[in-house]
C-alpha cells in the first residue's frame, strides 16, 4: 500500500479530478464545449502540459521545445498504425519511448546550460526538428500535407491476425471500440488521470523535493556534493514522455501528424498553458490547456451573424457598434483575447489561475469565519 | 498527515463514483447514434459548415470564399436575386431552401495548417451538426479535411484546391471538386507557352513546398518538357516564407530563361514582387527576354502584385470579366452586396454550395451515398465555365481552362487579367486511373 501512500488533500483532489474528467462531458456541455473533439483535446493537452510542469514547475527549467516530443510522439503513432495495427495500444507505447529518447538526447545537450540558454537552446532543437519534418525528412513525415493512413499500408500485425479493414480507410480502433467520439475522448481521460496521478506521486516524493531544490538554488545544491544533473535529466526525459504519450493520443483521436505540431508556436502554447493556469501547481496546467484550447476552438468560431443574435435585445444603431467592437475580439481575432488575457493574469495573478482560485477560497473562508480577524487578509497572497 | 488505506466504506465511495463516471458515456452515445445517417436534419433547418483560412498566407481567399458562400445560401434560400440559380440548367432549387427546409451555415477558421482545419471541422460536424463540410484554399488541408469528412459520414465539397492528388492519389467517394487541377493547367498552358516563347526555353522552378506545389512543378515540368523546354532546377519555398529574396537570387546564374513561380496567394504577390524588383524581367538570357510564368493565377493575386503581373502568363478557373450569362449574373448579384467583382475563389465555392443544394434536392435526401449518387456524372451548364461535368470516376469537374495574362492596360483595379484562350475540354481531358488513387465506398456515418 506505500504506493498509494497520499495525504488527505491529496486523495481529496484526486477523487474530484477524477470526477471532473469522467464527467467532463456533462459538465462542459452547457459552456459548449461537451463534444468529443474538443473534450479529447482538453485531455491530450491537459497531458502534455502536466508533463511540461513537471520540468518547468519543479525545476524551474523553461524548455520551449517540447512541441519536438509532440510531433515526435504523433508521427511515431501514425507510423506504428501504418506498419503494425491499428490498435492504440502499441502506438501509444512507442510514441512514449520515442519521446522519451527524444528528450534524453536533447536534454543531454541542452541541460549543460541553465537560464535563458537553456531556453534557447530547447527552442533551437525544437525548430530544427521542425524543418526536418516539414522539408527534409519529407519521405519519413510527408512534409507539409502530413503524414496520413493510406488503404495500402502493410499494417503487419493486423494482417497476422487475419484483421481486414476492406476497401474503407481503417481508423484505430481499441479491441473494436472505435477511437473517435466519446470513447476517443475517454481513453485519453483513462491516460490523463493516470498522468496525474504519476505527477501527484512526482510532485510528494523525495525526488520531487530534489527537484525543487534545483529551482531554489541550484548553484548551493551543488556545492553541498549532490550532482543536480541526473535529476534535471531525470525529470526532461519524463516530461518528454508526456509529450510523446500526448502526441501519440492526437494520433490515436485523429490519424494524421502534421509538422506545424513541432512549431516553435506550439512549444509557446504549452508555456502559456502552463504558466496561465498555475506554474508549479498540481492541477493548474490541465486548467490552462483547457482554457487555451476553449479559446481556439469555441471563441474563434464566433462570426457576425452570432454575435448580432447575441446583441439582439439593443437598438439597431447601438448593436452593429457593439457587433464591430465586439467582433475584433472572438473570431479571427481570438488571439488578441487570449493576449489580453494572459497580460492581465501574469500581471495580477502571478500564480496562473490556481492564485485566483485560492484568493476566492480564501476570500470566502474570511467571510465565513466573520471577517473580523484584519490580520487575515493579508496572509493569502503571501502563500501563493 | 494521514495516510491512504482502503477500507470497505472508501472503496464503496470510490467505486460509485466510478460507476457513475463510466455510465457517462452511455448517455451520451445513445442520443448520437439515434440518426439514420450522420447529422440528419430532424428539423425545418439544414447546416451548412464553410469552413476557409481566415489567417494565414490564404486570408484574402479565405474571406472571398466566405463571402461567396453567405450569398450561396442567401440565393437557395430565395433571398437577393437568385444568381446563376436563374442560368443553371437545373432547375430543382426553387428558392425555399433544400428538400423543404431552410439552410443555415457555421464558419471556422482553418488557419491554413490540417491540424486546425480538421479540428474545426470536427467542432461543426459535432457541435454544430453540420451536414456538408465545403471550402479550404491550401491543397494540404483540402486533402487533410476530406479524409476526415469520409471518416465522420459527411459529403466534403472541396473549394480552391489545385493539386492532382485531391482527387488523384487521395481522393475519397465522400469528396467533390469543382476547381481544376494542375494536371488540366499544364496540358493547357504548354502550346499557349510555346506559341508565347518558342520551344528552346530553360525552366526554374520556385516551389510552395506541399502537396500543391509539388503538383503543380510535376505538372508543369512534363507538359513544358513534352514542348522541348528543359529544367535548370526546381527549388523547394516553405509555405508562407514572406521573403523569397534568397531563393531568387541564385535563378540568374543558372542559366535558365524562364521562371515558373509554383506560389499562390500571398507567397505568389510577394516572390513575383521580389523577382520583378531584382529586374529579372528586363535581363536576357541566352540571347532570349528573361521570362515570368505563374501557373495558376487568380485576380485577388493579380491586383495584389499590382503592376508586376502585367504580361504574365497563367490559367484560372473563372474569371469575373466572361461573358456568358452565368457569370454575368453572378457577378452582378456578388457586385450589388460587397460592391466589388468575385475572385475564382469566390466562384468555385459558390458553384459548389449550389451544386451540393441541387444534388440533395435532386435526390430528395442529405445522406451522402445518395447526394454522391445524385452529383457522380451530372452534366450542366450556366455556372460560368460552359458545360461541365462531374465525372463519376474520381468525383472531378470537368470543362473548359482559361488561359490568362496580365492586363498590359488595365481600366480598373479589378481588371487586370485579359483571357488569352479558352483550352477546350477535351484537350485538358485525362482518364482517371492516370493519377491513381482510390474512391472507396460513401460512407453515410454513424447509422
Amino acid at each position: 500500500m506505500k504506493l498509494l501512500a497520499m495525504s488527505r488533500n491529496d486523495i481529496l483532489l484526486f477523487v474530484g479530478f477524477v470526477i471532473f474528467t469522467l464527467a467532463g462531458p456533462i459538465i462542459l456541455e452547457p459552456f459548449g464545449a461537451g463534444y468529443p473533439d474538443l473534450l479529447q483535446k482538453f485531455a491530450i493537452f491537459g497531458i502534455f502540459a502536466l508533463g511540461f510542469n513537471i520540468l518547468f514547475g519543479l525545476t524551474g527549467y523553461l524548455s520551449f521545445g517540447h512541441a519536438a516530443f509532440l510531433g515526435a510522439g504523433s508521427y511515431t503513432a501514425v507510423w506504428t498504425f501504418k506498419l503494425f495495427s491499428m490498435n492504440p495500444i502499441p502506438a501509444i507505447i512507442l510514441s512514449t519511448l520515442i519521446g522519451g529518447i527524444f528528450a534524453a538526447a536533447i536534454g543531454f545537450i541542452s541541460l549543460r546550460r541553465t537560464g535563458i540558454y537553456f531556453s534557447i537552446l530547447t527552442l533551437a532543437f525544437a525548430q530544427m526538428s521542425y524543418n526536418l519534418a516539414y522539408s527534409v525528412l519529407t519521405p519519413i513525415t510527408n512534409g507539409e500535407t502530413g503524414l496520413q493512413l493510406a488503404q495500402s499500408d502493410p499494417r503487419v500485425l493486423d494482417v497476422a491476425l487475419g484483421r481486414d479493414y476492406g476497401a474503407v480507410l481503417p481508423s484505430s480502433d481499441f479491441f473494436g471500440l472505435e477511437m473517435t467520439g466519446y470513447p476517443g475522448f475517454y481513453f485519453c481521460a483513462i491516460f490523463l488521470i493516470i498522468c496525474f496521478f504519476i505527477k501527484i506521486r512526482i510532485f510528494r516524493s523525495p525526488f520531487g523535493l530534489m527537484l525543487r531544490a534545483v529551482k531554489s538554488n541550484q548553484n548551493r545544491l551543488n556545492y553541498t556534493g549532490v550532482n543536480s544533473r541526473p535529476y534535471d535529466l531525470s525529470a526532461f526525459i519524463i516530461s518528454g514522455m508526456y509529450a510523446g504519450l500526448a502526441g501519440g493520443l492526437l494520433a490515436v483521436t485523429d490519424p494524421l501528424a502534421g509538422a506545424e505540431r513541432m512549431q516553435w508556436t506550439a512549444s509557446g502554447e504549452v508555456v502559456l498553458m502552463t504558466i496561465l493556469g498555475g506554474a508549479g501547481t498540481l492541477i493548474g496546467p490541465v486548467i490552462g490547456a483547457g482554457a487555451i484550447k476553449y479559446f481556439e476552438n469555441i471563441f474563434s468560431a464566433f462570426n457576425d451573424t452570432i454575435l448580432m443574435n447575441a446583441f439582439s435585445f439593443l437598438p439597431e444603431v447601438l448593436q452593429s457598434a457593439a457587433v464591430s467592437v465586439t467582433s475584433l475580439f472572438v473570431g479571427e481575432g481570438w488571439h488578441l483575447t487570449l493576449g489580453a488575457l494572459f497580460m492581465l493574469i501574469v500581471i495580477f495573478l502571478p500564480g496562473g489561475l490556481m492564485e485566483g482560485f485560492k484568493r476566492i477560497s480564501a476570500m470566502i473562508k474570511k467571510r465565513m469565519n466573520g471577517g473580523s480577524d484584519g490580520s487575515a487578509s493579508s496572509n493569502p497572497t503571501t502563500s501563493a | 498527515m494521514s495516510k491512504f488505506k482502503i477500507n470497505r466504506r472508501t472503496l464503496l465511495k470510490g467505486s460509485a463514483a466510478l460507476g457513475v463516471g463510466l455510465a457517462t458515456p452511455t448517455i451520451f452515445s445513445s442520443k448520437a447514434w439515434a440518426a439514420g445517417y450522420t447529422n440528419e436534419p430532424k428539423g425545418s433547418t439544414v447546416t451548412f459548415g464553410f469552413n476557409v483560412p481566415q489567417t494565414g498566407a490564404y486570408a484574402d481567399e479565405g474571406a472571398d470564399e466566405l463571402r461567396a458562400y453567405e450569398l450561396a445560401v442567401e440565393h437557395i434560400n430565395g433571398g437577393g436575386d437568385g444568381g446563376m440559380l436563374n442560368t443553371f440548367s437545373s432547375k430543382e432549387l426553387k428558392g425555399n431552401g433544400i428538400n423543404g427546409k431552410k439552410v443555415v451555415f457555421v464558419t471556422g477558421d482553418t488557419q491554413t495548417k490540417s491540424d486546425a482545419a480538421r479540428a474545426s471541422a470536427k467542432r461543426m460536424i459535432e457541435k454544430d451538426g453540420a451536414i456538408m463540410i465545403t471550402g479550404g484554399s491550401s491543397s494540404g488541408v483540402a486533402i487533410a479535411v476530406q479524409g476526415l469528412c469520409q471518416d465522420a459520414g459527411v459529403i466534403f465539397m472541396a473549394g480552391l484546391t489545385h493539386s492532382n492528388d485531391t482527387t488523384g492519389k487521395d481522393k475519397r467517394a465522400n469528396g467533390f471538386r469543382h476547381f481544376f487541377n494542375t494536371e488540366m493547367t499544364g496540358a493547357a498552358l504548354g502550346p499557349v507557352l510555346k506559341n508565347a516563347f518558342g520551344a528552346d526555353r530553360t525552366a526554374y522552378h520556385l516551389t510552395a513546398d506541399y502537396t500543391w506545389g509539388w503538383s503543380q512543378e510535376g505538372s508543369i515540368k512534363k507538359y513544358t518538357e513534352q514542348i522541348g523546354w528543359k529544367t535548370a532546377a526546381a527549388v523547394r519555398t516553405p509555405l508562407g516564407a514572406g521573403d523569397f529574396s534568397q531563393y531568387i537570387t541564385p535563378v540568374l546564374n543558372s542559366g535558365a530563361d524562364v521562371l515558373v513561380l509554383n506560389h499562390y496567394g500571398r507567397d505568389m504577390v510577394n516572390s513575383l514582387t521580389q523577382a520583378v524588383q531584382f529586374g529579372l524581367r528586363d535581363k536576357q538570357v541566352n540571347g532570349k527576354d528573361f521570362a515570368i510564368v505563374v501557373p495558376l493565377y487568380s485576380r485577388l493575386m493579380a491586383q495584389g502584385a499590382g503592376e508586376n503581373v502585367k504580361g504574365i502568363f497563367g490559367s484560372t478557373n473563372w474569371h469575373w470579366s466572361l461573358q456568358d450569362e452565368g457569370s454575368k449574373a453572378f457577378v452582378k448579384s456578388f457586385g450589388q452586396k460587397y460592391g466589388f467583382p468575385p475572385s475564382q475563389a469566390a466562384h468555385t465555392t459558390y458553384c459548389q454550395a449550389l451544386l451540393y443544394a441541387d444534388a440533395c434536392q435532386r435526390a430528395g435526401t442529405f445522406m451522402p451515398s445518395g447526394v454522391g449518387a445524385a452529383l457522380e456524372g451530372f452534366k450542366f451548364d450556366g455556372l460560368g465555365n460552359g458545360p461541365t461535368e462531374y465525372r463519376a470516376e474520381d468525383h472531378q469537374c470537368f470543362k473548359d481552362v482559361l488561359v490568362v495574362k496580365g492586363k498590359e492596360n488595365p481600366t480598373s483595379k479589378y481588371d487586370v487579367l485579359e483571357v488569352v484562350e479558352v483550352t477546350p475540354r477535351s484537350q485538358v481531358e485525362y482518364p482517371a486511373s492516370l493519377l491513381g488513387g482510390e474512391l472507396g465506398p460513401y460512407n453515410n456515418g454513424s447509422a
